[in-house]
Parts: structure tokens; C-alpha cells; sequence
């Protein structure tokens, strides 16, 4: 870990949660809280946006319910950063998947750092930092995947990734490729070889 | 933007207006005419020739009440309908044969894909086209005669009015970042930048749609009732 602290962005209603975090950190060294917001607004929302965090520690019940499971993607629409959940209410297992690392409030200071250390390994191996232009070898997975018609769902299961990475990895592939549409999707997967034609229909 | 313009000069400062007035049926030799004196002479309504040129010259450009009053919704449709026959007449046809030229070389499969690729284009067009030739334009028609015909509007054209352009734009990127290095990069060449010229093209008929044909006909149809 290098010597310059890793910046955090804490998005919390409970004042308790937030000294609570802080003096943990403020103990350890290695992070540091860089700004606190309550909910995520849409003024919030530009100050994530514009943060230079390199973790967003967020408590899920920000979320409505029917939104929670969604409340990942929405932070990682804004950024980079990894992101960890520090849930005060018990926690949906199927929506904490989807972190790159989950708080309890009953974890001792050390287990608190040692997730947030490996909440930042998992994210730089995680398709939200990648930025070579080049496809990755899971990328050029799932647009096989994508190219043969299966849909978000049932490439979920067969990589047993959420629902949300595979669209990530979606964006990331229109992203450096151009290709927008399913057939031009096929067309790169043939043209490169990533599909064998006889296969095809 | 003015009538009193020579058509020379207006042409001349924006190449693409030679698509409009050969799409408005408007033939080149107008010499030292005026905008408003080639118009006349060709039966065009020199107001929605302005309007369709105004597109064209300014981006995000909003048309005032009174143009849009002088301008004829009938001699808009006809535009709109003489562009759909220029795109699947001679641009995509033109397309095509550039695209059997650039894809020679290549292996049967190769050509297959792109080909293939390049047909479910053209189909989508055709068929986004045919809804506008069979329902949407005969509607205005009768609009713009003062009838008013049950069971449909604009407004539900306007909800169905969906974009063409992503399948364009793969291509585009398929033909500049993927080809197979075969291919002839002079045709290649040729074919992109028909592409963009296509691409660029659609952008302004379909804000002629949204921006003109909507409103205007959206007037009269309350002139209607």
C-alpha cells in the first residue's frame, strides 16, 4: 500500500456510523475520510461524481427498499471507487454481492481495515477500473454470450456474477468496441474469431 | 437566410443543400437566379425551403410561428417522402455495391457476415420508412385538406418515432476499426465516407420530422376540430 492515504467518501444518516468509522480510521492510518454526506441527492449525487474517493463506504438503507438492490450501480455510475456497504439495518445477502467488500457494525477495527484493503484489490481486478481499451478475456466471454442471444440473465448464472457486472461489462464492451447493437455485437465476435460460424444458427 | 438570396450563393456556402433541392425537385442551371424566383419556377414553396435549409445551416435551429405558418405541410411531406426514396434508391443502393467491391477480397464468411449485417440495416430502414409512407404521410395529407381522420394523431407518431441510427453507426465502426486487412483501404474509404454522409443526412431528416412536421401538424390538426 503505497504511502499517501486512500481517500473515502462516506454517504451515512447516522451521525454514530460516521464518528464511529472516523475514529477507527483516525486510529489506523492508511485512509482517510475525505468528505461525509447523508443520502444521495442529486446534489450529492455531482459532489460523488467529482470526488477523487478512491472508496465509497455507503449504508444501503439510503436506498429505498424497492431500490437496494439497484444501489451499487447507482454509485458506480458515478464512480470509479470501490465500493464497500456498512448496512446499520440487517442486511439483504443478495444486494450485499454486489459490494466490493460488506462492514458490520459488530466488526473489530482491524477486520474494518482489513476490508477496506481488500475491497480496493477486488476493484481493480473489477471491470469498473479496467480502462486498457483492448477487450478482457471475461469481456470477450460475455460478448460470445451476448452475440449467441443469451440475455443479462442467463449469463449471470453461468459466470455466477450479479446482474449488474454483466451490464457493466455490456457498457465496457460498447464502450471500446462502438458497437451498439446485438447483430454488429455478432458481427465483431466472427470477424475476431471469438465464435466459430459453423456454430452459428 | 433570405428569398431575395441568390440560390447560387446559398447552395454554395452548404454542399449538402444540393441533396435538398434535387430531393425538392429543384434542377441545377438556376445561374444568377434568386431563392424565391427558383422555387416559384420549379412550384416549390420557397417558405419550406427555407425551413428545410434552416436545418440544415443551423444547429438547434427552432422555427418561429411564422414560418412554420407559411411554410406547406403538403410540399413537406413530398420532401420528406422524395428523401426516403433517394436513401433507399440511390444511397444505400450505392452502399451496397460498395460494400460487394470492399468485401471481395475477403472469405465467403467474412462477406457473409458483413453482407448480411448490412441487410438487416437496409430492412430496418425500409420498414421504419413504409410506416411513414402508409400511415403517417397519408394522414398529414388529409390533415392539411382539413380532415381529420379517426384513430389516429401525431402525438401517437410522435411516441412511436423511434431512431435508426445505432445500426448505421456499427457499421461505421465495423468498417473503420474491423475490417478484415484485405480490403482496399481506398474503397474502404469511399464506403466511410458515404457513411458518414448518410449518417449525418438521417440526423437532419429526422429532425425536419420532430422539429417541423410534428409542430406544424399538430396546428392543424386543432384547425381541424
Amino acid at each position: 500500500m503505497s504511502v499517501t492515504k486512500k481517500k473515502i467518501l462516506l454517504i451515512t444518516p447516522s451521525h454514530i456510523m460516521a464518528r464511529g468509522i472516523a475514529g477507527i480510521l483516525e486510529e489506523h492510518g492508511g485512509f482517510a475520510i475525505e468528505t461525509v454526506l447523508t443520502d444521495l441527492s442529486r446534489e450529492n449525487e455531482a459532489t460523488v461524481r467529482d470526488s477523487m474517493a478512491d472508496i465509497v463506504i455507503v449504508d444501503p438503507v439510503i436506498f429505498d427498499y424497492a431500490s437496494r438492490p439497484l444501489g451499487r450501480s447507482r454509485i458506480s455510475d458515478l464512480t470509479d471507487a470501490a465500493v464497500v456497504a456498512a448496512p446499520t439495518v440487517l442486511p439483504d445477502d443478495e444486494a450485499m454481492k454486489n459490494y466490493d467488500e460488506t462492514i458490520s457494525i459488530y466488526d473489530s477495527p482491524a477486520a474494518v481495515i482489513s476490508k477496506l484493503r481488500n475491497s480496493l484489490a477486488h476493484s481493480s481486478g473489477s471491470p469498473r477500473t479496467d480502462n486498457r481499451e483492448e477487450l478482457s478475456a471475461r469481456e470477450k466471454e460475455i460478448l460470445v454470450c451476448v452475440a449467441r442471444g443469451m440475455l443479462n440473465k442467463e449469463i449471470a448464472d453461468r459466470f455466477h456474477i450479479s446482474i449488474y457486472t454483466v451490464i457493466t461489462h455490456r457498457k465496457n464492451i460498447t464502450r471500446k468496441t462502438g458497437i451498439k447493437t446485438v447483430a454488429g455485437l455478432t458481427v465483431y465476435a466472427l470477424l475476431n474469431n471469438l465464435i466459430d460460424p459453423a456454430t452459428m444458427e | 437566410m433570405r428569398k431575395n438570396m441568390k440560390m447560387a450563393d446559398l447552395v454554395g456556402a452548404d454542399y449538402r443543400l444540393l441533396t435538398v433541392i434535387y430531393r425538392l425537385g429543384i434542377k441545377l442551371g438556376f445561374g444568377e437566379k434568386t431563392v424565391e424566383e427558383t422555387c416559384r419556377e420549379s412550384g416549390v414553396n420557397c417558405d419550406t425551403f427555407l425551413l428545410i435549409a434552416n436545418v440544415y445551416a443551423t444547429e438547434g435551429y427552432v422555427p418561429t410561428t411564422e414560418m412554420m405558418t407559411a411554410a406547406s405541410a403538403i410540399d413537406l411531406v413530398r420532401y420528406l417522402h422524395a428523401s426516403h426514396s433517394y436513401y433507399l434508391d440511390h444511397e444505400i443502393q450505392d452502399l451496397s455495391r460498395i460494400f460487394e467491391d470492399l468485401l471481395s477480397p475477403c472469405t465467403p464468411m467474412q462477406r457473409d457476415v458483413i453482407m448480411r449485417f448490412f441487410d438487416g440495416y437496409r430492412e430496418e430502414v425500409e420498414n421504419h420508412f413504409a410506416y411513414e409512407e402508409d400511415i403517417v404521410f397519408p394522414y398529414v395529407r388529409s390533415v392539411a385538406g382539413g380532415q381529420r381522420v379517426e384513430g389516429y394523431s401525431m402525438e401517437t407518431f410522435e411516441e412511436n418515432h423511434n431512431n435508426i441510427d445505432e445500426k448505421l453507426n456499427d457499421l461505421r465502426n465495423i468498417v473503420m476499426k474491423y475490417l478484415p486487412p484485405v480490403c482496399d483501404t481506398v474503397t474502404a474509404i469511399r464506403a466511410l465516407s458515404r457513411l458518414c454522409t448518410l449518417e449525418a443526412d438521417l440526423e437532419k431528416h429526422t429532425l425536419i420530422e420532430n422539429s417541423i412536421l410534428i409542430p406544424m401538424v399538430n396546428r392543424l390538426e386543432g384547425k381541424c376540430q
